[in-house]
Formats: C-alpha cells, sequence, structure tokens
C-alpha cells in the first residue's frame, strides 16, 4: 500500500467526465479529495489523496494523464517551525482542511500535516510567521 | 487572620510560602473552600501572553566621536523617536518600515516593524542604526550608520503605555461582505467567526479586578525577566460595568510597565506580523497576587465560566463607535472552540496563548519559591471601580475642514 497525494488539473473539457470515478473503481484505490474547485477559467482542479497498491496507483495516473488530465505531485509543504508558534489560534480560522486545530483541553494549536493541503492561507495570517513552505 | 506583604516575604525567604498558580487555585478553593484557602495560600500567580500593541523600548546607545544629537534615527529601517536629548532613542512596537507596502495590496502583511526590532535585540541580534543630526556646537556630527548590538547598549528598557487589558471584546463579522482584517485576527464574513484575546481566568488584572494588590511598583515577570508596574495604563478605564463577582464585562483596567530588555528571552517578546492591519508585540507577563484576605482568595479563584466578555461586531459597529454588544459570552465557552450567536455557530479564534500564559505562571511560581522573587507593596494603588474615571473617546473641535 501506498499513499499518494497529487494535484489534478482538468481543463474544460473534462469537467463534466466522471474522471476520478473511474480512476478509483478501476484500480481499486481509496481515495480522500482535500480540495476541490472550478476556476474562473472553467478548469478543475483538484488535490486528492489516493492509497492503493504501488502499481495501481501509477497505473491510474497514467491513465487520467492519457484522458487529458494533468497530474502533479503535492510537492510544497507547509511546515510549522515549533520554536516560533506560540499557539494563539490565529491560523486555526482560516484553514480550510481543519489541519490546524485548537485541543480545547490543553488550548494547544495543533498541526496536522496529513490533513493539510498547501494551501498557505495560514502562512501570512500567523503573527509570529511560524508556518513555512517548504520545497 | 489577615497576612501582610511583609509576612509573606519572610516565608519566601524561609522557601515556605504556598505559591499556587491561578488554574491551581480554582481546585484549591472548590476542595478547601475560601477560608481555608487564604490561610493556606501566599500568593497566586497568574499570566498572559498575547499581542499587546502599546508597547515599546528606551535604548540610549552612547555618544559618538564627535559626538552627535540624533534627529531622525532607523533601527533595520524602523523608524525610531529621536526627539530626546542626544542618543536617546524610542522605538514603537506597531511602527513599520518607511518603503513597507502597508495596506497598499491589501491585506497588507507588515512583515517587520517595531516590535521585530525590540525581539531582535533581546534575541543578541545585531540591529543596523541609521541616524541623522542637524548639526549643533556641541554636536557637530551629522550621519551615523552602524550596528548595534544590546549588550553594548547603555539602558535598553521596555516601556509599555498599555499592556495587559483586563478582558476585552470578542469581535464579530456583521454586515462586511468579505473577511475582515483586525488587530483581533482575521475575522470571517458572515459570522464566521469570533475573535478573542484574553487568557481569562490566568489573566493577571481579572484576578484582582479592583487593583488591591497590584499598583504603582508592583513587581511583574515582563519578558522572562522582572519588571515593575509604573503607572496605569493609557485608557485605564476602571468603572466599566462589572459582573456581581467583581469582574469586568469588557476591556478596563490596563498597566503600564517596564523592564529591563537585557534580561528578557525572545521566547516572551515577540515581533508579530497582524495581517491587513500592522505591526505589533506578542508581550507575556505575569503577576502574583499576594492572598492577604479571604477577599483575594475568592477573586483568585475566579473561573473561566464566571468571567464574561461582549461580543462586538467590527464591521461596522466598532469602528464607528455605534450600536450596542450582540450579547456576552463566558470565557469557558469561549474556549470550547465555538459559540452561538443569532441561533448560529460560530468558531472561536485566540489570539491570546493560553499555553504560554500558563506556562509564565508556573515560572513565577517557581521563582517565588525558589525565593528569587519577593512580592512588592504597591507605592499607589491605581484608580477604581470607586474613582469616577472614565475612558473617553476624542470630543473633536475641528480646526480645519481638512481634517474631517
Amino acid at each position: 500500500m501506498v499513499e499518494r497525494r497529487v494535484v489534478l488539473h482538468f481543463p474544460e473539457n473534462l469537467i463534466d467526465q466522471p474522471i476520478v470515478s473511474r480512476m478509483v473503481r478501476e484500480f481499486s484505490l481509496e481515495f480522500n479529495i482535500l480540495r476541490a474547485n472550478i476556476t474562473p477559467q472553467q478548469e478543475g482542479l483538484m488535490v486528492l489523496g489516493l492509497a492503493g497498491k504501488r502499481v495501481d496507483v501509477d497505473k491510474a495516473l497514467r491513465w487520467a494523464r492519457q484522458q487529458g488530465v494533468s497530474v502533479q505531485p503535492l510537492e510544497k509543504n507547509v511546515v510549522r517551525n515549533e520554536s516560533v508558534c506560540t499557539h494563539c489560534g490565529a491560523c486555526v480560522v482560516v484553514c480550510p482542511t481543519a489541519a490546524l486545530w485548537k485541543d480545547p483541553e490543553t488550548q494547544d494549536v495543533i498541526f496536522d500535516p496529513d490533513k493539510c493541503i498547501a494551501c498557505e492561507l495560514c502562512v501570512p495570517v500567523c503573527p509570529p510567521r511560524a508556518m513555512e513552505v517548504a520545497f | 487572620m489577615a497576612k501582610t506583604y511583609a509576612e509573606i516575604n519572610e516565608k519566601i525567604r524561609k522557601g515556605q510560602a504556598v505559591v499556587v498558580t491561578a488554574e491551581e487555585m480554582i481546585d484549591v478553593v472548590a476542595d478547601a473552600g475560601i477560608r481555608k484557602a487564604a490561610k493556606q495560600v501566599d500568593v497566586v500567580t497568574t499570566g498572559t501572553f498575547a499581542p499587546m500593541c502599546s508597547s515599546g523600548a528606551f535604548l540610549n546607545f552612547g555618544h559618538t566621536d564627535p559626538r552627535m544629537k540624533v534627529q531622525h534615527a532607523w533601527l533595520n529601517g524602523v523608524p525610531a523617536y529621536g526627539g530626546l536629548a542626544a542618543v536617546d532613542l524610542y522605538i514603537g512596537a506597531t511602527v513599520v518600515a518607511e518603503d513597507d507596502p502597508l495596506n497598499t495590496e491589501h491585506p497588507g502583511e507588515f512583515r517587520y516593524g517595531g516590535g521585530h526590532v525590540i525581539q531582535d535585540l533581546i534575541a543578541g541580534n545585531d540591529v543596523r542604526l541609521v541616524a541623522e543630526g542637524y548639526g549643533t556646537d556641541c554636536y557637530p556630527r551629522k550621519r551615523l550608520d552602524t550596528w548595534l548590538n544590546l549588550k553594548d547598549l547603555n539602558q535598553a528598557f521596555l516601556c509599555d503605555p498599555r499592556n495587559c487589558y483586563q478582558n476585552y471584546n470578542v469581535a464579530v463579522n456583521l454586515h462586511a461582505e468579505r473577511d475582515i482584517y483586525t488587530y483581533l485576527g482575521v475575522v470571517k464574513k458572515d459570522l464566521g467567526s469570533a475573535n478573542y484575546c484574553s487568557a481569562g481566568q490566568l489573566s493577571p488584572l481579572l484576578n484582582d479586578p479592583y487593583y488591591k494588590t497590584i499598583g504603582i511598583g508592583t513587581r511583574i515577570f515582563l519578558g522572562g525577566a522582572q519588571g515593575y508596574v509604573f503607572w496605569e495604563g493609557t485608557q485605564h478605564d476602571p468603572t466599566v460595568a462589572r459582573s456581581e463577582n467583581g469582574v469586568p464585562k469588557g476591556g478596563a483596567g490596563t498597566l503600564a510597565v517596564v523592564g529591563d530588555m537585557k534580561a528578557m528571552e525572545p521566547k516572551w517578546i515577540v515581533g508579530v506580523s497582524m495581517l491587513g492591519y500592522g505591526a505589533s508585540l506578542a508581550v507575556g507577563l505575569g503577576i502574583p497576587i499576594p492572598i492577604l484576605n479571604e477577599e483575594m482568595a475568592r477573586y483568585t479563584a475566579v473561573k473561566d465560566e464566571d468571567i464574561v466578555a461582549a461580543i462586538v461586531d467590527y464591521s461596522r459597529d466598532y469602528s464607528h463607535n455605534e450600536g450596542r454588544p450582540l450579547g456576552h459570552v463566558s470565557y469557558k465557552e469561549l474556549k470550547s472552540g465555538s459559540i452561538t450567536i443569532k441561533g448560529k455557530q460560530v468558531p472561536t479564534v485566540s489570539l491570546s496563548s493560553y499555553p504560554r500564559a500558563r506556562e509564565i505562571a508556573a515560572i513565577l511560581k517557581e521563582w517565588i519559591k525558589a525565593g528569587d522573587f519577593e512580592l512588592t507593596e504597591p507605592v499607589q494603588l491605581l484608580p477604581s471601580a470607586d474613582s469616577g474615571q472614565t475612558f473617553k473617546n476624542l470630543k473633536e473641535r475641528p480646526a480645519s475642514q481638512e481634517g474631517r
């Protein structure tokens, strides 16, 4: 089993096609949509987490490319500089995937990198600038 | 029955003082009751860590050769105030570099300002000083460009005119069609967030609501060092509405504080950038409260559920001094992660770090237990609820049409 996060760009003519559905069904993958939207230019963008056998994940991505979908690995990572974070909580409100959240018991701000889609919204919102983009 | 400062300090010197944090005091009183708790406990420590915009530092860097009377000065590109004698400067927390794009591309990032200069100095980093003077017979030099380091300064003291707000507003966004960018962070549109900033039950002035022990001369934890309260803070407003337990329902008392930067640590004095708003300084501050009597034991046992804050619209009401609070909400509710406003579940956002506040209260407790920190009796108390003192907005008397 492997897990991989990818960014899929759908050209306008593919937006109404059940690409992801066929990918996961035909190649027996599990998927998790981390982010999806359609741009004003009518292109689709999806950040997808895929899990399955390595060979199946590779095949599925190759198939998607053949359909005209551009596939890029999610290369950027947002990391938290632990020595800079003060655990205030200013970031929590802008995180679209709840990768940043506040533990109600301890009031610590928890960062869950697995849920992060590297949208970078937290980067300028963090008052001491603890969230950094890593390539 | 009642204890004196001298008696408590005697116990501190002997290593016999019973010191608990404001969090622990809640349990002590719940278990033992007010009367026993007042007898058992000598000191309750508090703490808070949050952006406190009305902060700054005085620096004296010593005479140049030849001597110079500094008129304009910049520290790492950030303007410092030089209208003091020859080589004294004041750097305010919220001033930004002269080439900062500000909000020209909204929301501006305000990446480096006075607060960052102060943190850099405390961290031991070299800071570049550029200065200009007009030249006099006794101070002929006109230009200076040099590196400064905190260790070489004659004096460097943090001197904050308003810190440690006793309670604060909870900001919401009712009217704007977009998120708004405030000193309380990003406030999401359509009642999308409720932003608050207080340590609640750990906050110093919420544990001494009538300023019965915190006053001029009170020794405190400031930025990791020992500092002092030197005056009431600006906008000190002791006569606001209070709950039955005496705790103000909104922003009330404030403190002016001072401390030696050379003894501070960059963990507790942190330059911050508030997106779309400006630069500032997060300050770590803690105050020990002597349990002189049962009254102080009762005050220091205050819990988050007994402290309420006013919910204020920051998309119109706050900016235009209009409207009324949408209601009040307790810190227990705020810290739960969401509150209900107008039937809607609204996520809460804190700008104050409760984990850091807790750490400060614990450090102060250890200092006192180790005998390294004795309590001081204020040389003068601050104006309290019976003073009649209020905070007034400006009553404009327009001097020209341009100011409108």
